[in-house]
């Protein structure tokens, strides 16, 4: 049933659908909406049997999740950056354990300085954990994806992260249409685990793992998510036949099939820029558009099949690895290994900062003029660069200025105050 | 359920493939260590074997196991000095276990009930010949009849028993105790000839009757001493006293009696004279209280009986009614010297209590049986260098108890039985002794010893009524429980709960291995063992 | 008191087993057919106080439950020494997670368990000193308060003995370790620092705590059946001597547990809705030379160079113990009046 709603209320009303056994919750802003949610259905009675836990910390909130998994149950928590990274032993422990939690991510800035806006810095700190995770573009993805989250962590028992933007989806009411018991149950079966803590079969998890299989453990994993980039597809598919709804996949084309340019970029931003393509494209630009849905496992072959036509692919990113650059460029561009690609790093968003539908038709249109430099920051506001700069060079005898520090990335002056 | 996780999810009972005991460098050994009131027993009881049965309320069990050795636990139970309790390892936690009085339960338990020494043994054809019929003769023959001996016990007085009726009064042995558990040996087939002299161990020897002949003809002869005396001083011998009491016929001794002397048989003259009606009973001695070989209990009841003590005083002349007394001090060595201070004291009669000699007058002729001061010298088994000829009890060098006799008769029926079917007596392999420092009595409770019950001073006064009396039963299986059965495994499950890597089996018929395959050897079975029966040996690597 | 009235025997209530009990009245650990939840092959030092800890707890948990047990292990020794791929020692459904979160871990599978509908099967946490009052202290705190339906036990060798021998917040003063070694004025492990975890877990006001060691079976039995008898949080705390760390010998650790109660440095009670219930009194009480002298890490305070004033301090430390628990009744015996006198502040 369609209806205006708001994103956070949107997953809290499918996950319970879901009928989680086991949902554990420490607060943290923006996934507050989601646990409260839970919580009063799991009080009401609404949603039963489920146990709803109050934890002391989000380590306690993995924790419990894996405790419940490894028994059985239905597990789900939700947390965003400092939870995330505050669980994060957990969080890898969960993915080596191959425990089908599945988790909602509401993606935030990581500090300090503390900043509770949206970016994906809190995600791509834990894409090595072994975890699933899938970014969805808008809140009916958001809650869509959260069924076959569930329905993937158990087939393949791994866990799985839905990963919606902070605030941008969260706390945003929009159309959606929610599916109704009946049909989640048919395209959810009962939680069957692979393992489980039973006394009459008893069973030790957890063991301590030495050089002579620590690796096998590891690619044993790897190939579990390799099966994921067959299942994903194969899900929404059958997700699309039983709601026709198409949500979920590993990667979404849009206007891609002429163009000479593809922007790549992951979330919620994936709407404005689709907007700014449509813009460029009544100007005559052949330009195109790349959602992933899937960042981990990284859709390498769909990524390049669906790049493959253009000669330059713009990746616009809500993270940065500090002293590199984009992270999702460097998968995309170990994905067109061999090819005549040009690949643009485009860092937008960081800390909530607003990508504007103004500032990416500008930047489509430098990159229509073969303008762009390898890695650019969206929007930087370069005077107050510039001033710290100079501070700096005041207060230092030596050492790299931060001028010769963005050169050796590859940043030149004047790129970074695209506006 | 699907396949589990690789590596991450293992199964039970894998760990077992992973055999811990090649870290080991010392191994645990179960043992078996003598403890030291086995030790100490003169008659070789097993005591902690059979205390163990008691403990479980078996008490024929247990009198089954003590008769073993020993065919006399009621009498034991009464007169044995216990040298047992002196040498159990409890009084270094709090006091002796009641070795003795939980003897003397079983034997009045089987009295009671009636229970039967075991059958003797199927017929051997060989003949021996008891001479005496104390303690280490009744003794040797309850054990050659049980090896399938004929045995004729013959003894010059009326009553079987010896120094047991003759030296022992009745109010220590009652005679109906004394008669029943001699009843019971004689009832396994022993021929007895009672007052029958052996005047002649030759004519024994050479008749070729006996293939073996055992000499317990204990030691009589109350030791006399010259002292100056009037004529009307009436001096008795001990020994011959308290025969007399016991062939109830009592001499007459008046109202005041001393009694010279410090030996139990001392004691045992002054409380008889007690009972005999005198007002006063003085025990004169040479020495001290420190130095008297009367035994402390014995020593301690005469007192409470009224009897009194002279030390370090002899007697240098007996009157009709006086003694005369001179004082002794010790000196650096520790012997009595005169001092010349003289003291007299009123008496009617003086019992010498001097000690015992030996009548070897049927040795006479038996020139190559070796006698040297008045005993007769044996070998290890008892044999004399007469061959086939054995001697015990009070007529060889040892302590003069009736315990000791009737470890005597034991030895001697074993060497006596080796002898006659010509084999070589074999060694009796002595396990080590179960000290004090291998136990671990922390896992003891707290239990001090339950007294024995006695009769009140004011019923002893004019009766041979026993003075000891029994403990109940309860008390006897708590006295029988104190017991830390030092040495051997009482299957206390300690071993097989502290091993940290359960590598020790226990069997439902109490008894235990260790699991090598698993045992580090940590040692920590061994340091837990409360009774010591448990050590390290180092592994040979 | 919870333990089970013992009829007199030669061992009384102090050795593992007595042929004389009824099978009701035996330990679990004398019954041959016990669970053995850790079984032979697991990989502990000789003596260690922890695998005996672990398997003694465990088993009595066992019987408590008609064998419905699921066992968490926070990361340590217990887990590394039971665990390594390929062999698992546990006999029982066990799983390990991480160091600081196996109270969480359990609040999980009880959670799990209840939605289940499985209430019969009981959870039991466990971890070492480190994993308990250091780095798993927060996620034990909220499973206490939260009330969550599972057993905690402690087994405390006082310091993290797995990563080789640091201290925790569970070493007593004085003791050496490899981050509190005996250089500068103060050897050892500082005074006034450590933390009381029983008593925090009192504070909680949980239905149930206790401390145990290793040297008293029988009443470390009683106390896991007892704690198995409340729904609820509860607080097991073991003292598990440890060979290597203490630098005790590996055939005294039992021994050296029965010191650490008889001497006071270690109190043995229990608890119930944070009010003591009972105190394990002292047998023979003993001077706590006589425990410290036995372990290498307190080597310093005697020898060439004495420190009679640290020893000293420790044994107020003690004496504190004896007189907040009551250990010692005043008027019992000549060696309880000994020591009362030197309890007396001077």
């Amino acid at each position: 049933m369609l209806q205006q709603i708001e994103g956070s209320r949107a997953v809290a009303e499918t996950v319970a659908l879901c009928r989680p056994e086991v949902v554990c919750a420490y607060p943290i802003s923006p996934q507050t909406h989601i646990i409260e949610a839970v919580g009063v259905m799991v009080k009401e009675g609404r949603l039963s049997p489920c146990e709803f836990i109050n934890v002391e910390s989000e380590f306690a909130a993995m924790s419990v999740a894996i405790g419940a998994s490894a028994t059985g149950a239905r597990a789900y928590t939700a947390t965003a950056s400092q939870g995330l990274l505050y669980m994060m032993e957990a969080v890898y422990n969960a993915a080596g354990l191959g425990l089908p939690i599945v988790m909602t991510l509401a993606n935030r800035a990581i500090g300090a300085p503390i900043n509770i806006w949206n970016d994906h810095s809190d995600a791509m700190a834990v894409r090595d954990s072994g975890w699933i995770q899938l970014f969805a573009e808008t809140n009916q993805e958001a809650a869509d994806l959260h069924v076959q989250a569930f329905r993937l962590a158990e087939e393949l028992s791994v866990p799985v992260m839905v990963c919606m933007d902070g605030f941008i989806l969260t706390h945003a009411v929009e159309g959606v249409d929610l599916l109704d018991q009946a049909s989640v149950d048919r395209f959810l079966p009962p939680y069957e685990p692979r393992q489980v803590l039973d006394p009459e079969h008893p069973v030790s998890i957890g063991a301590m793992v030495g050089p002579e299989a620590f690796p096998e453990v590891r690619y044993l994993a790897h190939l579990r998510q390799l099966d994921a980039l067959h299942r994903i597809p194969a899900i929404a598919e059958e997700f699309l036949t039983a709601t026709g709804r198409q949500s979920g996949g590993l990667v979404h084309s849009y206007r891609t099939e002429d163009a000479d340019t593809i922007v790549v970029a992951m979330g919620s931003v994936l709407g404005t820029i689709k907007d700014a393509v449509d813009i460029r494209r009544e100007a005559g630009e052949r330009i195109g558009v790349l959602g992933i849905t899937s960042f981990r496992p990284f859709p390498a072959r769909a990524v390049r099949q669906a790049l493959s036509g253009a000669s330059q692919i713009v990746v616009l990113e809500k993270a940065f690895s500090i002293g590199h650059g984009g992270v999702l460029a460097t998968d995309v561009a170990m994905a067109l290994q061999g090819t005549n690609c040009i690949i643009r790093e485009v860092v937008a968003g960081l800390g909530g900062r607003p990508i504007t539908r103004q500032s990416l038709v500008a930047l489509f249109y430098k990159a229509a003029q073969g303008e762009l430099g390898a890695l650019l920051f969206l929007d930087l506001d370069m005077d107050v660069v510039d001033r710290e700069v100079e501070r700096m060079k005041a207060n230092r005898r030596s050492g790299p200025s931060a001028e010769n520090v963005l050169r050796d990335l590859g940043v030149t002056r004047g790129e970074g105050a695209l506006s | 359920m699907n396949q589990r996780p690789f590596a991450i999810t293992l199964d039970v009972g894998s760990s077992r493939s992973n055999h811990t005991g090649s870290w080991r460098v010392e191994r645990p050994n179960y043992v078996n260590r003598l403890p030291p009131c086995n030790n100490a027993c003169p008659a070789g009881e097993n005591i902690q074997g059979w205390l163990y049965e008691a403990e479980s309320g078996d008490y024929e069990a247990a009198w089954r196991t003590l008769v073993e050795e020993n065919p006399f636990p009621a009498i034991m139970g009464r007169i044995c000095f216990h040298p047992c309790e002196s040498a159990c390892n409890r009084v270094q936690v709090d006091e002796a276990v009641g070795i003795n009085a939980v003897e003397r339960f079983l034997g009045d338990y089987a009295l009671e009930h009636g229970l039967r020494l075991p059958d003797a043994g199927p017929a051997t054809g060989k003949r021996v010949l008891v001479v005496g019929a104390g303690p280490a003769g009744l003794s040797a023959a309850y054990h050659l009849r049980r090896q399938g001996h004929h045995v004729r016990l013959v003894d010059s007085s009326a009553q079987l028993g010896g120094m047991m009726r003759y030296g022992i009064p009745a109010y220590r042995l009652p005679r109906a105790v004394l008669d029943a558990e001699i009843q019971r040996v004689i009832d396994m087939g022993v021929e007895v000839m009672l007052n029958h002299n052996v005047d002649d161990i030759e004519i024994e020897r050479e008749s070729g009757r006996f293939d073996a002949i055992f000499l317990a003809v204990g030691a009589q002869l109350g030791k006399r001493v010259n002292i100056p005396a009037g004529d009307s001083a009436r001096i008795l011998d001990a020994v011959s006293f308290l025969h007399e009491v016991a062939d109830e016929n009592p001499p007459l001794l008046g109202r005041r009696v001393v009694i010279y002397g410090g030996g139990d048989t001392a004691m045992d003259a002054a409380r008889t004279a007690r009972r005999l009606g005198a007002t006063e009973a003085v025990v004169v001695y040479r020495r001290n209280q420190e130095k008297m070989p009367a035994h402390v209990e014995e020593y301690e009841q005469a007192l409470g009986e009224g009897v009194t003590m002279r030390w370090l005083s002899t007697i240098n002349k007996v009157d009709a009614d006086k003694i005369v007394i001179e004082k002794m001090r010790l000196n650096a060595e520790g012997f009595p010297e005169a001092t010349g201070e003289y003291e007299e004291l009123g008496t009617d009669a003086v019992v010498l209590a001097l000690g015992q000699d030996t009548d070897l007058s049927l040795l006479a002729r038996a020139s190559d049986i070796e006698v040297n001061d008045g005993s007769v010298q044996v070998a290890e088994n008892l044999m004399t260098n007469g061959r086939g000829i054995f001697a015990g009890g009070d007529a060889v060098p040892a302590e003069r108890t009736a315990t000791v006799a009737v470890g005597h008769g034991k030895k001697a029926a074993r060497g006596i039985d080796a002898y006659v079917r010509g084999a070589t007596p074999e060694p009796v392999a002595k396990h080590a002794l179960a000290e004090f420092a291998t136990l671990n009595t922390w896992y003891y409770s707290d239990a001090e010893r339950t007294q024995r019950p006695e009769l009140e001073k004011v019923r002893r006064q004019d009766n041979f009524e026993e003075v000891v009396l029994g403990l109940t039963e309860r008390n006897a299986l708590f006295e029988a429980r104190r017991c830390m059965s030092c040495g051997n495994c009482f299957e206390c499950d300690n071993c097989f709960g502290v091993c940290p890597d359960n590598a020790v089996l226990k069997f439902s018929d109490g008894t235990y291995e260790f699991n090598l395959d698993y045992c580090k050897g940590c040692g920590i079975c061994a340091h837990e063992c409360p009774c010591g029966a448990i050590e390290m040996v180092p592994e040979r690597i | 008191m919870t333990k089970r009235p013992v009829r007199f025997y030669q061992v009384g209530s102090f050795a593992v087993g007595n042929r004389l009990l009824s099978d009701e009245e035996r330990t679990v650990q004398s019954d041959p057919d016990r669970t053995n939840s850790i079984d032979s092959g697991h990989r502990a030092c000789q003596g260690c106080g922890e695998a005996l800890g672990a398997r003694y707890a465990l088993d009595a948990a066992m019987r408590a439950t008609n064998n419905q047990l699921v066992a968490v292990n926070a990361t340590g020794c217990l887990e590394v020494f039971s665990t390594p791929y390929p062999e698992t020692s546990w006999r029982i459904p066990w799983l390990h997670s991480l160091f600081g979160n196996a109270p969480a871990v359990a609040t999980g599978v009880a959670a799990a368990l209840r939605v289940k509908g499985q209430s019969e099967v009981r959870v039991v946490s466990q971890g070492g000193d480190g994993g308990t009052v250091d780095i798993g202290f927060g996620c034990l705190s909220g499973m206490f308060e939260r009330n969550d339906d599972v057993l905690y036990i402690c087994y405390d060798n006082e310091g993290y003995m797995n990563t080789g021998v640091q201290r925790s917040g569970a070493t007593p003063p004085a003791a050496r370790t490899a981050t509190t070694d005996v250089v500068g004025p103060q050897p050892g492990n500082t005074f006034g620092q450590g933390k009381d975890l029983p008593r925090i877990a009192m504070a909680h006001d949980v239905a149930y705590v206790a401390t145990a060691t290793v040297a008293d079976l029988h009443d470390l039995e009683a106390k896991v059946e007892r704690a198995m008898a409340f729904r609820g949080a509860r607080y097991l705390h073991v003292l598990v001597p440890c060979p290597l760390g203490w630098g005790s010998a590996a055939n005294e650790t039992i021994h050296v547990a029965r010191l650490a109660k008889e001497t006071g440095m270690f109190p043995v009670f229990e608890a119930e809705y944070g009010v003591v219930t009972s105190v394990s009194k002292i047998r023979h009480q003993t001077p706590v030379e006589e425990y410290l002298k036995l372990q290498k890490r307190f080597a310093h305070l005697f020898g060439k160079n004495p420190r009679p004033e640290i020893v000293a301090h420790l044994q107020e430390l003690a004496n504190r113990n004896i007189a907040r628990y009551g250990l010692i009744d005043r008027e019992e015996t000549p060696a309880a009046r000994h020591a009362s006198t030197s309890e007396e502040p001077a």
